[in-house]
């Protein structure tokens, strides 16, 4: 464990930087592109993922647990938003018949 | 010089994935390949020394969400590419926005400082101190998170109920 982490100054937090806003990009790039309300989920789920490992990095970085017990909450709050979200879905699959996020538009006019 | 060597494979499996949970046809892939990608941050996170984030992401977010999200799928017999493309223009502009955004998300991170770190003290990752920062500091927040799940769990129930 100690030779992980002397060998972990070689990677920056540059590094991490670099990888998560690149995650971010994918994850909202995937809410642009798809219809599916599901890939779509996901996507957001990408995005609250690279926001955790940035957390997570720069805290034993700058060696504060508090970082961590956040990318703890989020993780909660992201499991109770995920059964709400697909309960949702499920009840628009039932009565629409479809989970095409452009069928979805009573609220956007 | 190993676990440089090991952050760019685990970098390398994510990036890649996580493309292919927004490219695949069907969403099946793409649920599988989110459970590919979130075992590659798990990976991420026993590199940085984060052992109880990187179990719990792996229960959480491997075992109880995607497995929600497959049950969602299968439930909605979802995996037919009957999804309707987008014109491929706004794909690109889409592209165009991401690397934008990418960009500005860089650039405002470029100049933190890079000095060197002591990680003198390197078990705040492990569950001992872990527990105790959220036991003493967080108590409060860690109490409202079960009405938080309460709440969660009457909302489904409600939503999901046939009425």
């Amino acid at each position: 464990m100690d030779t992980i982490i002397t060998s972990l100054q070689g990677i920056s937090i540059q590094s991490y930087v670099w990888l998560c806003s690149i995650l971010f990009t994918i994850g909202v790039v995937g809410v642009l592109i798809r219809r599916n309300a599901i890939v779509v989920f996901m996507s957001i789920e990408m995005m609250l993922n690279s926001v955790n490992l940035l957390l997570a990095a720069f805290s034993v970085y700058r060696n504060d647990p508090s970082g961590q017990v956040f990318v703890f909450f989020i993780m909660v709050v992201a499991a109770a938003e995920v059964a709400v979200g697909l309960a949702l879905l499920v009840m628009i699959y039932r009565n629409t018949q479809t989970i095409d996020i452009n069928f979805l538009n009573k609220l956007k006019w | 010089m190993f676990s440089t060597l090991l952050f760019y494979i685990l970098s390398v499996i994510l990036l890649f994935s996580s493309l292919m949970v927004i490219f695949s046809r069907k969403p099946v892939n793409s649920v599988l390949f989110l459970i590919v990608s979130f075992f590659a941050i798990s990976g991420h996170y026993i590199l940085l020394n984060a052992q109880f984030l990187a179990v719990v992401n792996i229960i959480v977010y491997a075992g109880a969400i995607m497995v929600l999200f497959l049950f969602t799928v299968m439930l909605l017999n979802l995996n037919k590419e009957t999804e309707p493309r987008k014109p491929a223009m706004f794909k690109v502009i889409s592209v165009i926005t991401g690397c934008l955004l990418a960009i500005t998300f860089i650039g405002a991170l470029k100049g933190i400082d890079n000095t060197p770190h002591n990680f003198s003290d390197n078990s705040i990752g492990l569950i001992k101190n872990l527990g105790k920062v959220l036991f003493k500091d967080y108590l409060i927040p860690f109490e409202l998170t079960s009405v938080l799940f309460l709440a969660s769990i009457v909302g489904t129930l409600m939503i999901g109920k046939k009425e």
